[in-house]
């Protein structure tokens, strides 16, 4: 700490500015609770305390297979790409951390040159390759990118904390008559474990937030994620706007990810920042 | 934010075991050569099969007169799709636009996320809950949030149209894209924040002490001092928040899908493939926005001595 003493002054500024920062979060997204909870006609009220309240907009998308088949859509698809691209980049990050082996900066550079990628390039060409495949619209024609998205992530943060762990320590235990296997899952599991929770929380979230691969890969509720599923809801009528269901559906995908991210909090910053810094 | 961008995070050195192999190679170190290509084959396999190919592929389809309406007309035709890209007035109107606000966008970043950071770092009481509360707008979903900026602007919907009385900001172009920056901005200024959080906390204490006493003022000790020793952390989250912001899309599709003058260079894409159903055209902007990305980059690593993550240039 810079300052030894603090006057009431300098707490006060602090405070204010802390105050600031929140406020600027927060409202935002209080801003979207509000409109989730307007009637269709409060909706047309622009304050940002809803004058008549209304559970109406959830029932709505609740009961909505518009909005509940994406949504399973978005937990299957994030889960599954998170599964496979953790243990693929853990194996690559193993490989990165422990061995010598020729092409292991190709392997590095290769995963860079993807995270830059921008991927509106793929659009075009994946749109084509997968509807030769028989892959548009279904699950793995979306898991497949995000793997390959979440992969370059995954190899970076993993064998930054590969490389911290302590290896001796296997041949420790086995010394002291674990087997392999023990030595492994007593062992060395447990110091890979938070690694691969951070990488795992960091590739869901990018899954979940995905929305160009989403709206250009599928067609039909098969397999449209919920951020995707958002542009075709309606309203109650035709001479009704949508926008207390979107407001309704963009809390309930927004709420998980909130509670998510502050109880995993240490781990989404320790993966954000390990060894950005380097230079 | 894509998934990219937050790779900035995960930007550790790796450092090759120089090449020390004999001619011949023990039966150990060939056995753990074999493992180390098994391990990293199916990462490979995927990031290759992902993009490698089909950006190849989109090189041939970018040469070809490819209209998904038109199947049986599909012919070599050289680069005359580049030709009609550059030469209209589209590509180039997005092309600004994008550079608008990826430049406004990143300089207001960078400038409110140093300010976070130094928040996050100093402040005297509700440190845990100021961190806390800034990972909002990076876990929320864009589409969510620029629904929520969305609504917010509409005029007798919105309380920020009624605050500013009841204007119609996404309906002109100039006020438009103001809101896509703003959105943007809100969306990325803790990450911005987390990552200089990191490279402000490698700044020794003792040094801006020593400085304080010998009378700096606090303008001085933070361009003296922390600017300088922060320099690397700043251009590796530049580099990162810039191609990120280049590639713009979700803000922009749900705040005005382009509409009047706002489309970014991903919007043209996007549209190009689903409303104009053109194979061709659509590759050759695939590949336009590949090489400019790709410019980016270069400028970054090679013009400004950005440590590429993952290249040999830092110590731990």
């Amino acid at each position: 700490m810079a300052a030894v003493t603090t006057t009431p002054r300098q707490k006060a500024g602090w405070g204010v500015a802390n105050v600031v920062v929140i406020a600027l979060a927060l409202i935002p997204v209080l801003w979207l609770v509000s409109l989730s909870f307007k009637t269709p006609t409060a909706v047309l009220d622009p304050s940002f305390v809803p004058a008549q309240w209304t559970w109406g907009n959830y029932s709505g998308i609740l009961h909505s297979s518009q909005f509940i088949r994406p949504l399973i859509n978005s937990i299957g698809i994030g889960l599954i790409s998170t599964f496979i691209a953790v243990v693929l980049a853990s194996m690559a990050a193993y490989a990165v951390a422990r061995l010598a082996f020729p092409g292991k900066s190709v392997l590095i550079g290769m995963a860079l040159l993807i995270a830059i990628f921008p991927q509106i390039s793929l659009i075009t060409p994946l749109f084509s390759i997968e509807r030769r495949l028989g892959l548009f619209n279904t699950w793995p024609g979306l898991i497949i990118p995000y793997v390959a998205f979440g992969l370059p992530l995954g190899i970076y943060i993993l064998s930054a904390f590969f490389r911290e762990i302590p290896w001796e320590l296997e041949k420790a235990a086995k010394m002291d008559g674990a087997t392999p296997f023990q030595a492994f899952t007593r062992v060395i599991a447990p110091l890979a474990a938070p690694g691969m929770v951070t990488t795992a929380i960091l590739v869901f979230l990018a899954c979940w937030n995905d929305f160009l691969f989403a709206i250009s890969f599928t067609s039909t509720i098969a397999a449209r994620t919920a951020p995707a599923a958002m542009q075709y809801f309606s309203g109650g009528s035709v001479f009704t706007i949508p926008t207390g269901p979107i407001a309704a559906a963009a809390v309930v995908i927004t709420i998980p990810i909130i509670i998510f991210v502050l109880f995993f909090q240490r781990r989404i910053v320790a993966g954000l920042t390990s060894g950005a810094v380097k230079g | 934010m894509s998934v990219n961008a937050q790779v900035a995070a995960g930007t550790e050195t790796v450092r090759e075991q120089p090449p020390s192999h004999k001619r011949q190679l023990s039966e150990g170190a060939r056995a753990e050569r074999r493992l180390g290509w098994l391990l990293c084959a199916p990462a490979v396999i995927v990031m290759v099969a992902v993009t490698g190919y089909p950006i190849i592929y989109a090189v041939f389809l970018s040469l070809e007169r490819y209209n998904l309406e038109l199947p049986q007309a599909i012919k070599f035709v050289g680069l005359s799709n580049y030709g009609a890209v550059l030469s209209s007035p589209y590509w180039w109107q997005a092309l600004k636009v994008t550079v608008i606000i990826t430049v406004f966008s990143v300089a207001i970043t960078l400038v409110l996320g140093m300010l976070l950071a130094m928040l996050m770092y100093r402040t005297i009481f509700g440190r845990g809950t100021v961190r806390t509360t800034a990972l909002i707008p990076y876990g929320i979903v864009t589409v969510a949030a620029a629904y929520g900026w969305q609504y917010a602007w509409t005029p007798g919907q919105g309380y920020l149209s009624a605050a500013f009385n009841n204007s119609a900001p996404l309906t002109t172009q100039v006020p438009a894209i103001a809101v896509i920056i703003l959105a943007e901005v809100w969306k990325t200024t803790p990450f911005m924040g987390l990552l200089l959080l990191a490279g402000l906390s490698l700044v020794p204490d003792d040094l801006l002490k020593a400085a304080k006493v010998d009378g700096a003022t606090a303008w001085q000790r933070f361009t003296k001092i922390t600017l300088p020793l922060m320099k690397p952390a700043i251009l590796v989250a530049l580099l990162f928040r810039t191609l990120d912001s280049f590639r713009i899309f979700d803000n922009i599709y749900i705040l005005t899908a382009g509409a009047n003058g706002t489309g970014s260079v991903s919007i043209l894409g996007y549209d190009n493939l689903f409303n104009a159903l053109n194979l061709g055209i659509g590759s050759a902007i695939s590949i336009l926005i590949f090489i400019c990305v790709a410019l980016i980059a270069i400028v970054f690593i090679k013009g400004f001595g950005t440590a590429a993550p993952g290249t040999d240039s830092g110590s731990r």
